[in-house]
């Protein structure tokens, strides 16, 4: 096992699949020879070339649509929009069109495409480089969103949604990238799409969240272990389809349920867990089912002052564990 | 050039539709016929529409000229076609039938293009390479870039034509797409059905140039403005526009100026916004009459096969109405199915090179 940080998994998930299916394609603003704004396509351009990763004129919408088009011809395309930021320009061929391809075709097409986007606050970003968008599509029946939380998962994920028949929205916080590692293994491997995981154990409160925020929610466990409130930490890894069954699983068994996402919490996804519980485990609940979520702003300003308050912390979380558990 | 012909002294004349186009007569008459089975489907359409048996028309009354001259220089099979809802004679042009039309405009599970999940004339058929077709206008535009970015790519010779309004042509999607298609050269036909009007607003308020077809040079592409009247005038554009992106040499621009003969659809009435010399105007524009004309002219179509044509697409028109009339509703239970792949569905697997989708 090799130690790798989030965007290196990435960018090995992309090229190992690249080279495992010859109908991949990368297309995105400046992924050829720059390898993204970021580098999570470094060095597929050197080594599969102009066909198979395009840059694209600034124009998500075509992104997208030209995806949708090349898929239903026999490739694979995974398509990278710089920044979730700018997505919107995209929103019709992803809701109108690549959604539901399936659906109003009866199954007789299918639109097998990968929509990575980087997403989140906490690097500067202000308003139009750190929004998290994945609300919107969570909404949408026919497409799949995924966000992982570790370089293990990300890679796995990565794979099973270019794999995936169904188009999948993949969301990267960007604030990942570099500052979490994790061991990946060297050979093949893939983690399901649909499936959460309980990345800690623990008796008196669950934390669902997903991203950034699994680590934060680990951190704030850690805090309070010392004071004797045992924590569980769902990572949900893929929003949709939710995996109902282990966080109804985890409420069951602490009776407690805090939702913790960066994004703002009015018509959230937090809102769609809490709703579940309430109405998978009501019988089990022995607190109000409580989010944790970010600032009723757009998305997070500029200034660092300004920017520090709007983002959620791990104490932030410990002082809503702490409540909770009180409760 | 490729109007219809005019002398020196302005006086019209009437070439040979086949040394025109190089067609054979079976061939023209096989044009007409399709345009006619178009027209009386379309016709047939609006009777079930206002006797309550189906509950939307979109009619493509005054564009069969133009789709058929175009689709006659396409290779159903080979060619994609990305259409809209008003192209009733490509997608028969591209083997669609009768049959299958009218299970589409009924709603009915056997609707090869959706199952009954989508209003009439959004068309789509994976057995032909019609790809599926929604509602918010002008998307198709970037996939049949797609479409045509991977068959460059996979090296297979194929071309995709996409068909739209004058309408639509103002979204950006199109603008994207053109874009695309012409930085990459890619293998696509872009056809703007011009009939001026989007719903009720006329083109002088849509569109701030006369002909379409010059925004072509914005995208380094050719493009061509036709008279969408003008069956064979249509053809001779396409094929030459089909010789160019199967040579490598990109995409191809064509405005075809058509005429609606109806409203924009079942639930429109466009007396209220075009004035009754504009409407007599449009029908003097109707393609189907004029080709008509054309062959009798040239001595391609004489009475007896008129004639057997028309009984021909009347027996089709109503065979096509009871089958689909007959024909089952979709089930109830089947509502969420199709939502993500199931077992059998298409694109579960990359379809091999130079396939099409399962």
């Amino acid at each position: 096992m090799a130690v790798r940080t989030f965007i290196e998994a990435i960018r090995e998930g992309l090229r190992d699949e690249m080279r495992r299916d010859a109908a991949m394609i990368v297309l995105g603003e400046d992924v050829g020879k720059k390898g993204g704004v970021f580098f999570a396509t470094d060095g597929l351009w050197a080594e599969f070339g102009d066909d198979r990763v395009i840059d694209t004129p600034l124009t998500e919408s075509m992104i997208v649509g030209v995806s949708i088009g090349a898929a239903a011809n026999g490739l694979r395309p995974v398509a990278e929009i710089q920044f979730a930021d700018f997505i919107f320009p995209a929103m019709n061929q992803i809701i109108s069109e690549a959604a539901r391809i399936r659906y109003r075709s009866n199954g007789t097409f299918g639109c097998p495409i990968t929509i990575r986007a980087p997403f989140g606050a906490g690097v500067h970003g202000a308003l139009y480089h750190s929004q998290s968008v994945e609300a919107f599509f969570a909404h949408v029946p026919g497409l799949k969103v995924v966000i992982p939380s570790t370089p293990y998962d990300a890679k796995g994920l990565l794979r099973s949604a270019i794999r995936d028949p169904d188009p999948v929205i993949y969301l990267e916080h960007k604030k990942m990238y570099r500052s979490v590692r994790g061991e990946v293994p060297d050979g093949e491997y893939t983690v399901p799409l649909g499936r959460a995981t309980v990345t800690r154990e623990g008796s008196r409160v669950t934390v669902v969240t997903y991203g950034l925020m699994v680590h934060y929610a680990l951190d704030a466990a850690e805090r309070v272990a010392g004071e004797g409130i045992e924590t569980e930490v769902v990572d949900l890894r893929t929003i949709r389809p939710l995996d109902a069954a282990t966080v109804l699983a985890s409420v069951r068994k602490t009776g407690k349920c805090l939702v913790v996402h960066e994004d703002n919490r009015f018509g959230g996804f937090g809102a769609e867990v809490a709703a579940l519980v309430a109405e998978e485990a009501f019988d089990y609940l022995d607190g109000p089912v409580t989010r944790l979520a970010g600032p009723e702003s757009p998305a997070a300003p500029y200034a660092s002052v300004l920017e520090d308050a709007f983002l959620i912390t791990p104490e932030k979380i410990a002082v809503a564990i702490r409540t909770l558990a009180a409760y | 050039m490729y109007s219809r012909g005019v002398t020196n002294s302005g006086a019209p004349t009437m070439p040979d539709p086949v040394a025109r186009s190089g067609l054979p007569a079976a061939r023209l008459r096989e044009i007409y016929r399709l345009m006619a089975l178009a027209r009386a489907l379309d016709e047939r359409a609006w009777i079930l529409n206002r006797s309550g048996r189906v509950h939307f028309v979109i009619s493509a009354q005054g564009h069969e000229g133009a789709e058929a001259g175009i689709c006659a220089a396409l290779t159903p099979g080979r060619d994609w076609l990305l259409p809209y809802y008003r192209s009733m004679a490509a997608v028969l042009a591209f083997g669609m039938t009768p049959r299958e039309v009218m299970l589409q405009q009924f709603g009915r599970a056997d609707d090869p293009g959706s199952g009954g999940r989508q209003m009439p004339a959004h068309y789509g058929g994976a057995a032909h390479r019609i790809f599926s077709s929604s509602s918010p206008v002008g998307t198709q535009a970037l996939h049949a870039v797609g479409i045509a970015l991977a068959a460059k790519l996979r090296g297979e010779s194929a071309v995709a034509i996409v068909m739209m309004g004058e309408g639509a042509s103002n979204q950006g999607d199109v603008h994207e797409a053109l874009n695309f298609a012409g930085i990459h050269r890619l293998p696509m036909v872009l056809l703007i059905e011009n009939n001026g009007y989007a719903i009720s607003v006329p083109a002088e308020k849509q569109i701030a140039v006369r002909d379409l077809a010059v925004r072509a040079a914005g995208y380094n592409m050719p493009g061509v403005t036709v008279d969408g009247t003008d069956v064979l005038g249509c053809y001779l554009v396409m094929r030459e526009a089909v010789a160019r992106a199967l040579a490598g040499d990109g995409p191809t621009f064509i405005e075809a100026k058509v005429t609606r003969l109806t409203g924009h659809s079942s639930d429109d009435q466009q007396t209220k916004y075009r004035t009754a010399d504009d409407l007599a105007e449009g029908r003097g524009r109707d393609p189907l009459p004029a080709f008509r004309d054309e062959l009798r002219a040239a001595g391609l179509l004489d009475a007896a096969a008129e004639a057997a044509i028309a009984a021909e697409v009347r027996g089709l028109v109503d065979d096509a109405t009871d089958f689909a009339e007959a024909a089952a509703d979709p089930d109830p239970a089947t509502l969420t199915r199709h939502v993500y792949a199931e077992p059998d569905d298409a694109g579960t697997l990359s379809p091999p090179p130079g396939g099409g989708p399962s």
